[in-house]
């Protein structure tokens, strides 16, 4: 793990990082994946990956409509809010 | 015998005679946070005039002998991590300072039925990532028995308000250990479920195949009364499983006959306290004593599981944690250029250290090109470690173990070295990767006057068997 990947990998995460952080993430993670190197020594051939604990298939239910939130408990923790929409920033023109 | 020294199971006993009512039971315990919770940090939120009312509303039913629910007028404390309709709802998170959910928590649903009082909300990891209750970004949570040192964590807020006498009874979750760990450290009985025993809606998801909601209490049977209130299918989260619930608290007081007790070999390598490993020595020969087969058994892959779990969990949580972008709810930063850099500014600022430190391992093992070596083959090396559990429980009924190597550490002595931190929990989380039920219970004190844990674990859903069990040996102990 260098700086760039902790920069890439930050990008990815949609996190600001300060320089110190990134220094800090650096040697951490470095040394978090030297640690995890030791999962090789297993060998795992013909051996499937477990998602879940409990192994469910597709749980169903029927597709009725029901009562959801109403507008106002939905928006009440909301950053931005006019009253009737979440407010964001112009998603045109940046990246 | 005072009231906050009092088990859940004697309280209810004295309600249900009459000679003592829940709003005294609650106003007793919430003395106690006025007065101790300032030292000890047990507590984000406490609502006292609501707490009152619920304790009276329980009384006047009781009094007019209208049916009243399995807790009636038994205060609980929440963990923050999960939903109160109408209260703060934080995860310790600067994220969430100011989120108060629309709705309930099935869990808190289910207390609410059970006619539980809750008495309050309490500190934790931030988004229960941690094993220190020191990531919290409010308050600082200390061990009740040495408040130098830790309650454990993520659930160190709940472990200490038991401990302390602030609450009988409290609800943790534990992703790799966050309700055992802390109930070793504090000297409490803390239970962590069996995947798909206890419904996760409305539990602020942290790791979605690990996370699990579990009782904590001074005593077995509260954790059996607690349990039996809060287990059971809820159709909201579909991985909680279909199957009824056993009345805990009816057979935890019967002794299990021709117990077998597995004992691994691997559990006891360097970095074992010898204080922890002789009380969980001195525990087995309790078991013996007590008629059971104390067998040595093998968990070849028990050394992979600290590797494995942070994989796996950190993927999870980096994509979990990938709701907060500062839109439906939350905090959101007040500077920033474009929509991207909102979101990158808001969970820059928004998250403390912890939190970015697994968003960014778990993004980085998810990324192109590193998803089959890390993330793949952690999932691959878990299985490997459930089938050595399902092997064990051919020949052997519980496996006893220490909760951690040490008894609790000093506040601050592992903060710079997340690896450290992360071994600490190196018994407890393989329960979590293999989705089996695991127990913590008080097993005596180091020469420091520091409680130490023993772990059960148990097949799935085998609850009831680990409940029993673990009685047997509080018995013995006179703790209980």
């Amino acid at each position: 793990m260098e700086r760039a990947d902790v920069v890439k990998t930050a990008m990815l995460a949609r996190l600001k990082l300060s320089d110190a952080e990134i220094g800090t993430f650096e040697s951490q993670i470095a040394r978090l994946l030297d640690y995890v190197e030791i999962l090789n020594e297993v060998n795992t051939e013909n051996v499937e990956p477990m998602a879940h604990a409990v192994e469910l298939s597709n749980v169903f239910r029927e597709d009725e409509p029901r009562e959801s939130l109403a507008r106002d408990d939905a928006l009440a923790n909301a950053p931005k809010t006019d009253g009737e929409y979440f407010l964001v920033p112009p998603i045109l023109g940046g990246i | 015998m005072s009231i906050s020294g009092a088990t859940a199971v004697e309280l209810l006993a004295r309600m249900e005679r009459g000679d003592l009512s829940s709003a005294e039971i609650t106003g007793a315990f919430l003395d106690r946070i006025q007065s101790h919770d300032e030292q000890i940090g047990a507590f984000l939120f406490v609502d006292r005039d609501a707490a009152l009312g619920q304790a009276e509303q329980v009384d006047a039913r009781r009094k007019a002998g209208r049916r009243v629910g399995k807790l009636a007028g038994l205060p609980v404390a929440v963990k923050d991590v999960l939903c109160v309709k109408g209260q703060p709802t934080t995860c310790a998170s600067r994220m969430l300072r100011s989120f108060v959910p629309p709705y309930n928590a099935h869990v808190v649903d289910r207390l609410n039925t059970e006619d539980a009082v809750l008495i309050g909300k309490t500190n934790m990891d931030e988004f229960a990532m941690g094993s220190s209750t020191e990531n919290s970004a409010f308050k600082q949570t200390c061990n009740p028995w040495n408040v130098q040192c830790t309650p454990g964590g993520s659930s160190g807020g709940s472990a200490a308000a038991v401990a302390a006498e602030l609450a009988p009874m409290a609800i943790g979750s534990d992703t790799g250990g966050s309700i055992r760990q802390p109930a070793g450290f504090c000297g409490v009985v803390g239970l962590k479920t069996t995947y798909g025993r206890v419904s996760r809606y409305g539990l602020v998801a942290f790791a979605s195949s690990l996370d699990q909601v579990g009782p904590l209490a001074n005593d077995v049977a509260g954790a059996a009364l607690l349990l039996e209130a809060i287990a059971g299918h809820d159709p909201r989260d579909s991985t909680c499983v279909d199957r009824p619930v056993p009345q805990f608290s009816r057979t935890v007081d019967e002794p299990l006959r021709g117990l077998k007790v597995g004992v691994v070999k691997e559990h006891f390598v360097e970095g074992l306290d010898p204080e922890v490993e002789s009380a969980v020595l001195a525990a087995l020969g309790v078991y013996r004593s007590l008629g059971a087969d104390v067998r040595e058994i093998r968990l070849p892959h028990a050394k992979y599981a600290v590797a494995a779990y942070y994989l796996i969990a950190s993927s999870e949580a980096s994509s979990n944690l990938a709701r907060y972008d500062g839109v439906h709810y939350g905090f959101r930063a007040e500077k920033f250029d474009d929509l991207i850099d909102m979101y990158a500014a808001t969970r820059g600022e928004g998250f403390g250290e912890e939190v970015k430190r697994r968003i960014m391992l778990g993004t980085y093992a998810l990324s192109a090109g590193y998803y089959e070596a890390y993330y793949l083959k952690a999932l691959k090396v878990r299985r490997l470690i459930r089938d050595d559990f399902d092997r064990a429980f051919e020949s052997v009924d519980v496996i006893a173990s220490p909760v951690s190597p040490t008894p609790a550490f000093k506040l601050g002595e592992l903060l710079d070295d997340p690896l450290a931190m992360y071994l600490s929990d190196i018994y407890t989380l393989s329960a979590n990767l293999a989705g089996i039920p695991g127990i913590s219970v008080p097993a005596g004190k180091s020469g420091n006057g520091l409680p130490i844990g023993l772990q059960l674990q148990a097949p799935p859903f085998e609850e009831e068997r680990l409940l029993r069990a673990a009685r047997m040996f509080e018995r013995e102990k006179g703790e209980g």
